[in-house]
């Protein structure tokens, strides 16, 4: 019996060999649309992301949350728990990376922020403007939104994931979906210095929900 | 024992080392990629979906997670659903325990640290992953369905578990290196002094280093699969046959170490070092549980959880408690240096339990980010 268990653990060991790799998973999906919004002058000033959180998350997240009726509650009920979110979210960059004309560019805390709970779907909804630290005119613009540890499992929505909200004429979105793991992009991957510096051209690019904007 | 059976366990042997050696590699990748944005300013990208086996293990494990939400709501009408749910839940803990996580590396550690039989090391890999799963149903079952507490409260009491596993693990560290240390130590002075006057005090000096050195092999080869039978037995066995020669009088702490009540403790401070943090996956799908009504159920799935993790630690700690005894049984075929060179993998290996600990401590090493953002 104990021979059978070690031979057992042995053979399944060379499964986790594989799976070892596979590091991270998540514990959180948000199905998100960002709209890009810009200023009167033509100029980004920054993103609206509105954040759909999966069903088993949005129970754990209004766990023990008071409400008028059980099962529901109002944005007004779920304003202490949006301003938690939107605050702590500084601390991850907001999960959100952008260029602007090739150069990245910083974003500063959310505002006008709202939770909202759809209680048909029990879904909560966290929506923000995350403004840009100064708002830019872009000719090219590219937005990318994901978690580097990979908690949060982070996908466009099906539909209407990306729109631009008072856009120069001409301006025209791109929408990239995470891109499969090729040999040539793994080896690209592993020639990455451990100092963390990444050369030039931006791998995140290749895995994550990607938005380009151009201007003419 | 039988020539085939000798020949299957020697396979086996070989087997586990060479899984062990690419473990390591894969590890060590493994936090690479997993760690890589705890130590820069920057995260360099996100993880790459990868393809092939790892993709479709990692696309399981991450579809068996979200099942749970279906399968606890059908669990609601249809009692049969229950069934569904441990089955996916022993599956998720399995796969999901392969990922990187400090549990395993400070468990595979200590027993590399220790000298430890593989019964023990199966012990310590259930009873910590028992302890998470218990830790987990405590946390929720108080915090959330008696005292009603916010998912806020809930993390916040999650991260003072945490930070005392990780103090835990830092002082399961020191105090192995402290032990270690002095064998280490021992084992270089015995060394610098000659050998002949080492032995004497042990066993008459004699020739025995090349007498019996083939015979010496198999007799070893017999020893490592009867770790899990009589092990103690097998120790003395060894020190009375082979030790004179490359243990010196080095061994001096190892059997008070290993038995006896003492080893005992030791051995349970590393079980709740390690299994004290709760898994923010389990605390989710627990807290879901409640909302709907089936708290009962969430207990249940997260006992079986804890059941599949605890599988796939003991497969790790296998290849420990194997490198452990393949490294030893090289070690004492070398007189002198073999023994130093293993005290000093344990000392090694004792390092790397502190700096566990260490780094969790200090926040450079996000072991899984809390449930809270």
């Amino acid at each position: 019996m104990k021979r059978v268990l070690r031979t057992l653990a042995t053979a399944l060991t060379g499964l986790l060999l594989a799976a070892g790799v596979a590091s991270a998973h998540p514990h959180v999906w948000v199905t998100m649309k960002s709209t890009v919004v810009y200023g009167p002058d033509g100029a980004v000033i920054g993103v609206r992301h509105a954040w759909a959180f999966d069903d088993m998350y949005s129970a754990f997240a209004t766990q023990g949350l008071e409400s008028k009726k059980k099962g529901e509650f109002t944005a007004e009920e779920l304003k202490p728990l949006a301003k938690v979110n939107v605050e702590s979210l500084k601390e991850y960059d907001f999960f959100t990376y952008a260029k602007v004309n090739g150069k990245k560019v910083t974003f500063v805390d959310p505002v006008d922020y709202s939770l909202e709970f759809n209680s048909k779907d029990t879904v909560l909804t966290l929506t923000f403007l995350l403004p840009l630290q100064t708002p830019v005119k872009a000719r090219a613009l590219e937005l990318e939104v994901f978690d580097p540890s990979y908690f949060v499992d982070f996908a466009l929505a099906e539909k209407d994931a990306v729109a631009l909200m008072g856009a120069p004429a001409g301006c025209q979105f791109n929408v990239g979906k995470p891109q499969e793991m090729s040999k040539e992009l793994a080896d690209r991957l592993a020639a990455i210095p451990p100092s963390g510096q990444i050369p030039d051209n931006s791998y995140g690019a290749a895995f994550s929900n990607k938005i380009s904007v151009k201007c003419p | 024992m039988s020539l085939t059976r000798v020949a299957g366990e020697r396979t086996l042997i070989a087997l586990t080392l060479f899984v062990a050696v690419a473990l390591l590699a894969a590890g060590a990748l493994d936090v690479a990629f997993a760690q890589g944005g705890a130590f820069t300013a920057r995260p360099a990208a996100p993880p790459p979906p990868p393809d092939g086996i790892v993709g479709w293990i990692l696309a399981k494990q991450t579809s068996f997670y979200q099942d749970f939400s279906r399968i606890i709501r059908a669990a609601k009408t249809d009692g049969s659903a229950v069934w569904t749910l441990l089955g996916v839940s022993f599956l998720y803990g399995i796969f999901h325990a392969a990922g990187p996580g400090h549990g395993k590396a400070v468990i595979s550690s200590y027993l590399v640290a220790n000298e430890e039989t593989w019964r023990r090391g199966m012990v310590l890999s259930f009873a910590s992953a028992f302890l998470q799963a218990f830790v987990a149903v405590a946390l929720v079952g108080i915090a959330a369905a008696l005292l009603n507490a916010t998912a806020r409260q809930m993390c916040d009491a999650g991260r003072v578990i945490e930070l005392v596993s990780y103090g835990l693990i830092a002082l399961v560290g020191a105090r192995l290196i402290w032990v270690k240390g002095k064998g280490f130590l021992r084992e270089a002075r015995s060394l610098s002094r000659p050998l002949h006057a080492v032995g004497a005090a042990v066993t008459p000096p004699h020739d025995h280093k090349q007498h019996d050195h083939k015979q010496h092999d198999h007799k070893h080869h017999d020893h490592e699969h009867h770790h899990d039978h009589g092990h103690d037995h097998h120790h003395g066995h060894d020190h009375d046959h082979d030790h004179s020669s490359a243990w010196g009088h080095a061994h001096g702490p190892e059997p008070e170490e290993l038995a006896g009540p003492g080893g005992w403790q030791r051995g349970l401070s590393a079980i709740v070092a390690v299994g004290l943090r709760p898994c923010s996956g389990a605390i989710i799908v627990l807290v879901f549980a409640l909302a709907q009504g089936l708290f009962w159920a969430g207990v249940a799935a997260t006992f079986v959880m804890g059941l599949g993790t605890a599988i796939t630690v003991a497969a790790i700690a296998t290849i420990a408690v194997g490198f452990r005894s393949a490294a030893k049984h090289v070690a004492s075929s070398r007189s002198g240096y073999g023994m130093l060179a293993l005290r000093g993998i344990e000392v090694g290996a004792a390092f790397v339990v502190l700096g566990f600990g260490a780094l969790l401590l200090a926040g450079y090493l996000a072991a899984e980010r809390g449930a809270c953002f």
